[in-house]
């Protein structure tokens, strides 16, 4: 009995210890919730084991066990899959945001090359050709000679 | 489209890495291309490709990390976009496509024969040939494009393509950043929006920098993606052009 005992004060723990990272903002509602139903379902498992043998009895296993180790491999197999959307999901926002950074840095640097250019004496100052001013061997921002790192 | 005296066109070169070779194939483009707008994509590179494009006096987009060709490209056509440029040619910064191709990659899309022009190897131009595993998937990316996009493509995983306006916008939405994303699946993704594919025989060089992959295993590797990558785009549901969306 003491090991049914152990079980639910397991799953007890891992459920408060989701709560706890749910309040510090650690981990997102949606991950957690999955977490946290799978948690109380063990609980009842551990506390009416009675309940695993009904089950695995119902669908035709004959070791209680072997179902609740089939069960968790599946649910570790989902949950890798949605691991793997998500960062899917990330990777594509991550890409977007760079091209979008990219494309503002442009802007930026010539916004900042034409204010230059009408600083200094007039539009006769720089050779331009095509849009570009030829005298872009500084560095649009810092206006000095660009050093590698 | 607009007024075809005067269209306005960008090349542009996705540069990862491509230091040593950009100032020469920069230089060549501007003598072969006087009037075209030029922009290096620097792909997150970690030597002074960026430097040495506003060296050379270009516009550059210098991206934070490295995304790939796709990335590369797809932010290059979204610049082309918001600049409202008429055509994009896209020209590899390790110089082995001939900038002088160009007017030529360019004739049927201004004509309006076709959205998107490959140049492509195996057309009759130059001489390239590849063995073994490499050769079966390119066999059959070409067998299997060919049939989608209705006209003979002996060369789909080339880089230097031409596209008009349609194709701009439908690649600054989606242009994939996987793996074979950036030439076979967008190809895919072009012909089920109906945009016309079609192409033109050129000769590719030498790169001036940098060693190409080859090799038995990696060729084998090549092969078993690239089915993937046809089999997954092919498979995608479907994205259609604006203009098309409407009608």
């Amino acid at each position: 009995m003491s090991g049914y005992a152990f079980a639910v004060g397991a799953c007890v723990a891992l459920v408060v210890f989701l709560v706890v990272l749910l309040r510090t903002r650690r981990l997102r509602e949606k991950y957690a919730v999955t977490w946290i139903l799978l948690g109380s379902g063990v609980v009842v498992l551990a506390a009416f084991p009675r309940t695993a043998e009904t089950l695995a009895s119902a669908v035709g296993v004959q070791t209680p066990s072997n179902l609740l180790f089939a069960i968790a491999l599946m649910v570790l197999l989902l949950v890798c899959i949605q691991l793997s959307v998500e960062i899917t999901g990330l990777e594509e926002e991550t890409r977007t945001l760079a091209e979008e950074v990219a494309l503002l840095r442009l802007d930026v640097e010539r916004a900042l090359r034409k204010q230059e250019d009408r600083r200094s004496d007039g539009p006769t100052a720089s050779p331009v050709v095509d849009g570009t001013p030829l005298e872009a061997r500084r560095h649009p921002v810092l206006g000095e000679p660009v050093s590698g790192d | 489209m607009s007024d075809s005296s005067d269209p306005r066109v960008l090349v542009v070169l996705p540069a990862w890495n491509e230091a040593a070779s950009l100032t020469g194939v920069l230089a060549e483009v501007r003598a072969h291309l006087p009037r075209v707008g030029i922009l290096v994509v620097d792909d997150g590179s970690r030597d002074a490709t960026a430097d040495v494009a506003r060296a050379a006096g270009v516009d550059v987009l210098q991206l934070p990390f490295n995304l790939g060709v796709g990335g590369a490209m797809r932010a290059g056509f979204r610049f082309a976009r918001a600049e409202g440029y008429d055509a994009v040619v896209q020209v590899d910064a390790d110089g082995q496509h001939d900038p002088a191709d160009v007017p030529r990659l360019l004739a049927p899309l201004l004509a309006g024969e076709a959205d998107v022009v490959l140049g492509a190897r195996f057309a009759g131009v130059g001489a390239y040939s590849a063995r073994g595993p490499r050769r079966w998937a390119m066999g059959l990316l070409s067998v299997v494009l060919s049939r989608i996009a209705r006209t003979r493509l002996t060369d789909t995983t080339s880089g230097f393509r031409a596209s008009n306006r349609r194709a701009i916008e439908l690649f600054a939405r989606e242009y994939p950043a996987e793996y074979l994303g950036d030439t076979v699946e967008s190809l895919v993704i072009a012909c089920r929006a109906r945009l016309r594919v079609t192409q033109i025989g050129v000769e590719m060089r030498q790169r001036s920098a940098g060693v190409p992959s080859h090799g038995p295993f990696k060729a084998a590797v090549f092969l078993g993606r690239a089915v993937l990558a046809l089999v997954v785009a092919l498979s995608r549901p479907m994205v259609r052009t604006s203009g098309e969306a409407t009608a």
